[in-house]
């Protein structure tokens, strides 16, 4: 048992605009689960003093690239979850463009099986929608749900055959699972590099329009429709995106969204002095689609964050621009990040954060974690607002650090990480 | 001639970090190396000792000649490298070229690469000051420093000049650099072709104007420049034919008589005769073409000097 005393704990609101509240109490885990929240709860056991921090539900990521099997210089399922730890992450969910790429139930089993024996939280597992990826032929899904997948994406790629794309959803539907689509037309895309508009003008970068993905969203909204399946659209990042996305929840259809830290928080600008680290699919945008993003978030058209955890080594992006892997590594920083640009800022409160990174994705994935209830899983992120954190290539837990943020001085440090019921990271 | 502004180990990955003042330095500095290639004798000592490395990731033939004609002259030690792009995709990185050949002892480099952002990395590689010689579509600040000098040598100033540049902007390096210094200097830019090959934004981040009619560009120009059209772009779906193409976009006798009298033409080469231009204006008396070419040798000697601090 584990008594965690005098924390701010995460009280979540029932009402719709997701505003909790923190309220000073204990938490008693008794085994893998929550067993009591009161105040001044005395028991025999080890104790973790929360005193003046707060104390949240373990995070649960929607998009997550472990890069394991096959890409293991990356990221493995060892190194990507300790990171995801250290980040107050106690659910990911691992996306299927590995080397062999998870199309088939022995993967499956394989990163479920990993996960358990040497990761530091859980790993949910998303199969591909086509084999390989490739948008040709539809995966064994089937097989593949009898392993426990709980979505399937060929993230990272698109089904670009609107036919195979139509036959797809219609398969998947048969399971009831979420489609989760990274939305792109290749031909307009093409070798772009960053967001075509003002900076890839400037810098004599080829760009990728707003339009590339636009309009699969567009057509896989449609394709939704016409099936009657739960599509979820992934990183989400232009103005128009998003309003498509909102026109098709006023219709009623079974339409979510997610966006990534970096799509709330940066944009193409970043790009200006050829930073590989700013290098990322779907592209950082223009200020106009952030400010749309955060409104998404805000009115909830958008249903949750996701990190798209997306680690490259250091060979891959210290190069040319046009020769860098497309990648952000988020899990480490997200929280300290969201946090001090999102939450000090103004722009959001703590409680309506972590109901956008913990109780959302929790009710979208259906498992038992996202809010401090008995009875919940004892998943749980301890974090010190106050005190700064300085991500650098010497101290990031993850094999990679390709991020914009490295080097940089952050508020909100996770301190205490528990998955489990077990302390899984202690900052 | 005194090194007045301090360009000692500065980089030229574009004209966006020069000022106006450090460009005109640059075209009086460029006036007296034209003078020294005039003589019998073009060569001065100013650099020996200093080695100067030519990194050309990209074919190149005129470009490449005229940088180490004007390191020979300064009597800097030249070496070159030059690969294929497509070597690099598989073989040795950049950082690992760039890193083996400064450890032979180079002064200063002039990369050319077709991917945009490259001389940035070589100077962050090596810290040594880096002369960008193309880098992709973005930028050609040397090719733009010898366009203004062809003018500036003809008119006196650029200040409230018209100069129109026409063609395939898009792909064009020398089109944006020119844009910058252009701007900084005072002249009034437009821009001219078809939409397909014009990247949006021009206006908002150059502060050009944009036309898509040959006619309207061209009117009261004080100088024009043709850019080249390359056939390529037809297959990519850009634009139907090069005959479409000349018909609407050539710079012929017909189409400058809606530019000033005696409007100057230049093209940064190499040209396509009857495409982007046509030979009774190519090969006229207005035209600067194979005197950008003289100039550029100048100017280039004059950056070399500038940037590795010899005394004259």
């Amino acid at each position: 048992m584990i008594l965690i005393k005098n924390g701010l704990i995460y009280e979540a609101s029932n009402k719709a605009d997701a505003t909790g509240n923190f309220v000073k109490k204990d938490i008693l885990i008794n085994g893998n689960k929550i067993e009591k929240i009161a105040a001044n709860i005395k028991e025999d056991c080890k104790i973790i003093d929360a005193e003046g921090k707060h104390v949240f539900p373990g995070f649960v990521d929607m998009h997550t690239h472990l890069r394991d099997p096959g890409q293991t210089y990356k990221e493995d399922i060892y190194s990507g979850t300790r990171a995801a730890a250290k980040g107050g992450w106690t659910t990911v969910c691992a996306m299927p463009n590995t080397d062999p790429v998870v199309d088939n139930i022995s993967t499956v089993e394989y990163i479920k099986r990993k996960a358990k024996d040497i990761g530091a939280c859980k790993v949910l597992v998303i199969g591909a929608m086509t084999k390989k990826l490739e948008g040709k032929e539809i995966s064994e899904i089937g097989n593949m749900l009898q392993g426990g997948i709980v979505a399937v994406s060929d993230d990272g790629g698109c089904i670009q055959s609107t036919k195979i794309a139509l036959n797809t959803m219609k398969y998947a539907s048969n399971f009831n699972i979420p489609i989760i689509v990274h939305s792109e037309d290749y031909s307009l895309s093409g070798k772009g590099q960053i967001n075509s508009g003002k900076m890839s003008t400037k810098l004599g970068l080829s760009g990728i329009p707003a339009l590339a993905e636009e309009l699969m969203i567009s057509r896989d909204i449609m394709l939704a429709e016409n099936v009657g399946c739960h599509l979820h659209i992934a990183h989400i990042s232009t103005r128009k995106s998003i309003e498509l996305v909102r026109q098709a929840k006023e219709k009623g259809l079974n339409i979510t969204a997610e966006v990534t830290p970096h799509h709330l928080l940066l944009t193409e600008e970043e790009c200006s002095s050829y930073d590989t680290n700013t290098k990322v699919k779907p592209p950082l945008r223009t200020e106009k689609d952030r400010q749309a993003c955060l409104e998404g978030l805000l009115d909830g058209t958008i249903d949750f964050i996701a990190t798209d955890h997306a680690p490259h080594s250091d060979f891959e992006k210290e190069k040319e621009f046009n020769l860098a892997s497309y990648g952000i590594n988020s899990l480490e920083t997200a929280f300290a990040v969201l946090y001090t640009e999102l939450v000090l800022n103004n722009k959001m409160d703590l409680s309506f954060l972590i109901d956008k990174i913990s109780t959302k994705p929790s009710q979208f994935l259906n498992i038992n974690c996202g809010l401090l209830e008995k009875g919940k899983a004892a998943d749980i992120a301890i974090a010190d607002l106050e005190a700064e954190i300085l991500f650098t290539p010497e101290n990031m837990v993850s094999k990679s650090n390709n991020t914009p943020y490295i080097n940089k001085t952050l508020k909100g440090k996770i301190v205490t990480t528990i998955c489990e019921g077990k302390v899984v990271f202690l900052g | 001639m005194e090194n007045s502004h301090n360009f000692i180990g500065r980089n030229l990955f574009d004209l966006d970090d020069w000022s106006a003042d450090e460009i005109q330095a640059v075209l009086d500095a460029t006036k007296v190396m034209k003078e020294v290639n005039q003589r019998d004798y073009k060569k001065l000592p100013i650099l020996r000792g200093k080695t100067v490395c030519t990194l050309f990731f990209e074919n190149s033939t005129r470009t490449l000649m005229s940088f180490e004609l004007a390191a020979d002259r300064l009597s800097a030690d030249l070496v070159r490298f030059s690969a294929n792009v497509s070597s690099l995709h598989k073989g040795e990185s950049l950082q690992d070229t760039v890193y083996t050949v400064d450890a032979m002892g180079i002064d200063l480099y002039i990369i050319r690469h077709s991917y945009p952002g490259s001389p940035q990395l070589v100077h962050k590689y090596t810290g040594k000051p880096v002369l960008n010689a193309g880098d992709g579509p973005h930028a050609h600040p040397t090719q733009a420093l010898l366009d203004m000098f062809s003018i500036w040598e003809r008119t006196g100033t650029l200040k409230g000049l018209k100069v129109t540049i026409v063609g395939d902007v898009a792909h064009s390096r020398v089109v944006r650099s020119n844009l910058i210094g252009l701007k900084k200097m005072g002249a009034n830019v437009t821009i001219c072709g078809p939409k397909t090959l014009m990247p949006g934004y021009m206006q908002e981040v150059y502060g050009c104007k944009v036309e898509y009619d040959l006619k309207t560009a061209l009117k009261n120009a004080d100088a024009v420049m043709g850019l080249r059209m390359q056939l390529e772009r037809q297959s990519d779906g850009l634009f139907p034919s090069l005959e479409e193409y000349t018909k609407l976009f050539t710079l012929s006798e017909e189409t400058m008589r809606y530019a000033k009298k005696d409007a100057l033409i230049l093209h940064p080469g190499p040209m396509n005769r009857g495409v982007e231009i046509l030979p009774g204006i190519a090969d006229s008396d207005r035209s600067l073409i194979l005197e950008q070419v003289t100039n550029g040798v100048a100017v280039r000697m004059a950056l070399l000097f500038l940037i590795l601090g010899g005394k004259l």
